[in-house]
């Protein structure tokens, strides 16, 4: 009885949290490898662009309940987020035409696109904080949970409670589906392979009649629609704050190179790590470990290995250690 | 009839010119090789013709066609295929991967053209799925040439295609290119093993310092003991 | 010649400013201009010299701005009793894990290496914490509501200055070691998170810097204005040159630290001129254009480039230091990364990259625009919604939304910089 009760408050509290975040972290860092692999620079601009995807989708959405429009026991969000997809994808080829198109042709060394990206990060914070002010915003509705705690623990009549929020389903399911998406795309797709040929070679790429600026747009395009989707996902699951989203900046980096930069697997696969590294360094385990152990043993600590104040300090040491050690990350991406 | 003709070329990367008055032509169906000294504008002569420098002075044409303005990749839509020395594959695609790139302008079914490289180069047919970056060099380099081949071009031309293989894929290189050549295509190529092409040339150039030095049939080049003394070690 | 004109441009806007508004916010811009001039010089030097990108500049300003609390504050009573000394074990036995550790990895090989490594960080770990925290909940139980920290050494502000400058270097030699001699993109990275991870100290150790209490009432080097408001010789003065007492003390204090940022200013411009036309200064820009040549020659590019980042931070933590001492207190809270890092790139890039003056120019001028487009933010928006009903919530919405105009602003100076005056207003000679 009480291992289980264990077993279940490390899912509610550390499996199921960190799946969702992790799933929400990997289709940022997806977005953060691509635009590297094929334009050749860490855009810092993502996080902004994730909550400038996530304002269209939120004016959308409310838009949508104005009408009475609803799905149900799914958030409106999802019907939105099409749409906001689609708007991001016109804003992310408008900065290309705009700002980077001119230092492309320039052929500046990365390190100025990066700066540059900054520029762009404080004008897409701007228009974001414009469009929908600085407040916290909760806009997910439809049923909020798959499995209540309280059911729970009646049907099972265990102590611990198991909350499964519709969020967090969604987040893994639609993720599924969107890696799903990309893959099939990048593999099976003549655009994708000409993608995935650019990024692996450029030279030869333009050798082979690839043309450059189509192959440009496509990233673009895709990364928004990944940033977007990742930026509603993470909002719907906790809340939208416009400051936030900057400070995903450092775990989506941190998984991105973690992997690979340049690799969409190793995007993936990092962000699982971030996220699951992050939530089981700041859980305090007092509650599980109580469970496990006779009473006499019990823990008077919370086992808290870091406060949760210091979430991002996990991310950003397995980055160093990552750093130090294997530069082209998990899955070999493109190198130092 | 000249199918390729270079006349006169002049020009470099920058301010100093490389090439003077460089001319290289190449009949329908034969093996032209460009030899010489190191430093002496061969890969240099390849790249004008195919359009990666501007020429201040000189014509290229094709077939008849001045190509003289067109970009390398409007040269490859015309005909012209070109195998790099480094770098010359996608290392993170499959074989097929890169025989599809190779094949990217191409709007029609490719599959035939794909059975004829992989009969030109059987191991290839057997590694068709695996990663071209884990191929020793000497595979390496013949999916390097099989990607140039799927535009089924007219004029093939390769930088130095044997550089850094053993004599044994060496020659088995050549016999593929032989074989190519065979089968109507043109063949330009530069090459440092200047005995090993000659001996497959039908026609040889010898560049020195950007300037055409010597120009006659292989053979010819090869009795030759100017030639041979000179860049032939004797 | 333009150089000087563009100076005097700033000349004018701060004349400018105490005319239309006030002497006291004219003085308060050029304050925070002098200030903010020298933090762009710190970064210049990053960046100027080395190619280096710094976005953790923040945290480098936050750990320097600890030290007026730690070297001018009066020690809380008992504190250092309580847990003082053991926290200061504690950290000692982080420290010496973390050393242990990398000795083993240099040492050893092998299996017995990663266990070592393994075994001494993660016993280390507990160890620190063992020790670390019954005595920070010890310090922090002291007094709470007015101290709760360790309070400091009770020496003079102005020792706290090249002090903060000596606690940004230490943390810019650790970050170095690491991250320095990895692609730029990696180091931009890396000093991102050690910024947010030094703010993030600064905002939860209590004992250390009180988190959101702040610390307050830091000694500062000059006379506070109620203590010459009292003196009747100095009202007197006043009053001979028609100002009340109350003005003209703040304006007198602010002319005062004008005076120590400028002498601080002029000692720095003068440093860093002499450092970078000097042959180590020659052989630093030889390496930023061309690093594969430079290492060729046998130039150790890594270590120069360590012994520029910490240069560059101290003078940030020195900044940090003396913007403290100006508000008096310490606000954990009020280190943003927008504010702090991003603007001073702003302030280097349109000044002009690689060029100390330059760097001057534009830490003093884009802090006169970043205080003046809140204002004029205003004044547009109202011109533009003049039309408009009241009440509306257009109206309404547009002129809330002016606040958060300053950062937009600010990213659009520096897209049309980058875009059409790479080399800043005053470019590297």
């Amino acid at each position: 009885m009480e291992f289980l009760n264990a077993i279940v408050a490390l899912a509610n509290f550390v499996l199921i949290p960190a799946t969702s975040y992790g799933a929400q972290l990997a289709l940022g860092a997806l977005g953060v490898t691509m635009i590297y692999g094929i334009l050749r620079f860490s855009n810092f601009a993502h996080g902004d662009t994730m909550a400038l995807g996530t304002a269209f989708a939120i004016l959308i959405t409310w838009g949508l309940q104005g009408m009475g429009v609803s799905l149900g026991p799914l958030p409106t969000a999802l019907l939105a987020l099409p749409v906001a997809i689609g708007l991001t994808g016109l804003v992310m080829l408008a900065t290309d035409r705009a700002v980077y198109r001119f230092y492309r042709r320039k052929k500046v060394v990365p390190v100025i696109l990066v700066i540059v990206s900054m520029g762009v990060m404080f004008v897409m914070n701007g228009i974001t904080r414009f469009l929908i002010g600085v407040d916290e915003i909760r806009f997910s509705d439809g049923a909020r949970f798959l499995i209540n705690a309280r059911e729970f623990k009646q049907s099972t009549g265990l102590d611990e409670g198991l909350a499964l929020r519709t969020t967090q389903v969604l987040t893994v399911v639609t993720a599924v589906a969107v890696v799903a998406l990309l893959f099939w795309f990048l593999n099976h797709t003549r655009t994708g392979k000409s993608m995935r040929a650019f990024s692996d070679n450029e030279d030869l790429a333009l050798l082979s009649g690839i043309n450059p600026e189509r192959v440009v747009m496509y990233a673009w395009l895709i990364a928004g629609a990944l940033a977007t989707t990742a930026g509603v996902l993470y909002g719907l699951d906790k809340s939208f704050k416009a400051f936030t989203y900057f400070q995903l900046l450092l775990p989506i980096f941190a998984s991105a190179i973690v992997g690979g930069l340049g690799n969409p697997v190793g995007a993936i696969a990092g962000g699982f790590l971030i996220a699951y590294s992050e939530v089981a360094v700041t859980y305090a385990f007092k509650k599980v470990v109580s469970y496990l152990v006779p009473e006499a043993w019990e823990p008077s600590g919370l086992m808290q290995l870091l406060s949760t104040d210091y979430k991002f300090a996990v991310s950003f040491t397995i980055l160093i250690i990552v750093l130090l050690f294997k530069p082209t990350g998990l899955f070999k991406g493109k190198a130092v | 009839m000249t199918f390729l003709t270079a006349d006169s070329m002049t020009g470099g990367y920058g301010a100093a010119d490389i090439l003077h008055d460089c001319t290289i032509g190449v009949d329908k169906g034969e093996i032209a090789v460009i030899v010489g000294p190191n430093g002496a504008g061969k890969s240099t002569a390849m790249k004008a013709v195919f359009g990666m420098l501007t020429l201040r002075k000189g014509r290229v044409t094709l077939d008849g066609r001045d190509i003289t303005a067109l970009t390398p990749q409007d040269r490859v839509a015309q005909g012209m295929a070109f195998v790099p020395q480094t770098n010359n594959v996608f290392p993170s695609m499959s074989v097929e991967e890169n025989l599809e790139m190779g094949a990217f302008l191409r709007r029609d079914d490719i599959t035939r053209t794909m059975e004829q490289v992989y009969d030109l180069f059987p191991i290839l047919r057997d590694k068709r799925r695996q990663n071209a970056g884990e191929l020793s060099g000497g595979q390496r380099q013949q999916v390097a040439v099989g990607r140039a081949l799927m535009t089924e071009p007219k004029l093939l031309m390769l930088d130095e295609p044997t550089a850094g293989v053993s004599p044994i894929v060496m020659d088995e290189l050549f016999d593929r290119i032989i074989e190519v050549a065979r089968t109507g295509i043109s063949i330009l190529m530069v090459e440092q093993n200047a005995r090993q092409a000659l001996e497959i040339a039908d026609k040889g150039y010898v560049l020195v310092q950007g300037r055409n030095a010597y120009t006659d049939t292989g053979a010819a080049l090869l009795a030759d003991p100017e030639v041979r003394r000179t860049f032939l070690g004797g | 010649m333009r150089n000087i004109a563009l100076f005097a441009v700033i000349g004018l806007l701060i004349v400018a400013e105490g005319f239309t508004g006030s002497w006291n916010t004219a003085l308060g811009i050029l304050n925070m201009g002098l200030i903010s001039a020298i933090l762009a010089l710190g970064v210049n030097m990053q960046w100027g010299y080395a190619g280096l990108f710094n976005v953790g500049v923040v945290g480098f300003v936050a750990l320097g701005g600890l030290a007026p609390v730690l070297i001018s504050t009066p020690p809380t009573e008992g504190a250092m009793a309580a847990g003082g000394w053991r926290i200061l074990l504690a950290l000692i036995v982080g420290v010496a894990s973390i050393g242990l550790a990398i000795a083993i990895n240099r040492r050893a090989a092998g299996k017995m290496r990663v266990l070592g490594i393994l075994a001494v960080l993660i016993g280390g770990f507990f160890l620190y914490r063992a020790i670390f925290d019954p005595a920070v909940e010890a310090v922090e139980a002291i007094n709470p509501a007015r101290a709760g920290n360790i309070g400091g050494l009770d020496l003079p502000v102005l020792l706290s200055w090249p002090i903060g400058g000596v606690f940004a270097a230490a943390a810019a030699w650790v970050i170095g070691k690491t991250a320095l001699g990895l692609r730029s993109d990696y180091l931009a990275i890396a000093t991102l998170g050690i910024g947010e991870i030094i703010v993030a100290i600064m905002k939860n150790e209590d004992w250390l810097a009180r988190g959101v209490k702040n610390v307050i009432n830091i000694p500062r080097p000059v006379p506070y204005e109620v203590d010459l408001q009292a003196d009747p010789g100095f009202v007197e003065r006043a009053a001979g040159l028609g100002m009340d007492p109350v003005t003209a003390s703040t304006i007198f204090v602010k002319i005062l630290y004008g005076c120590l940022f400028l002498a601080v200013l002029l000692i720095l411009i003068w440093l860093t001129e002499k450092a970078l036309n000097s042959p180590w200064g020659r052989m630093m820009r030889a390496i930023r254009d061309n690093e594969v040549a430079a290492e060729a020659m046998g130039k150790d590019v890594t270590l120069r480039h360590l012994q520029v980042f910490i240069l560059g931070s101290a003078v940030c933590g020195m900044a940090g230091a003396m913007i403290v001492t100006l508000d008096s207190q310490l606000t954990p809270g009020t280190y943003h990364p927008l504010r702090f890092t991003f603007l001073i790139w702003v302030m280097v890039i349109v000044g002009g990259s690689g060029n100390n003056w330059g760097a001057v120019l534009g830490g003093m001028l884009i802090w006169y625009l970043w205080v003046k487009v809140e204002p004029w933010g205003q004044a547009v928006m109202d011109l533009v919604t003049s039309g408009l009903a009241d009440g509306s919530a257009l109206k309404a919405h547009l002129q809330a939304s002016t606040a958060h105009m300053r950062l937009m602003t600010m990213g659009l100076v520096l897209l049309l910089v980058l875009r059409f005056a790479p080399r800043g207003l005053i470019p590297e000679k």
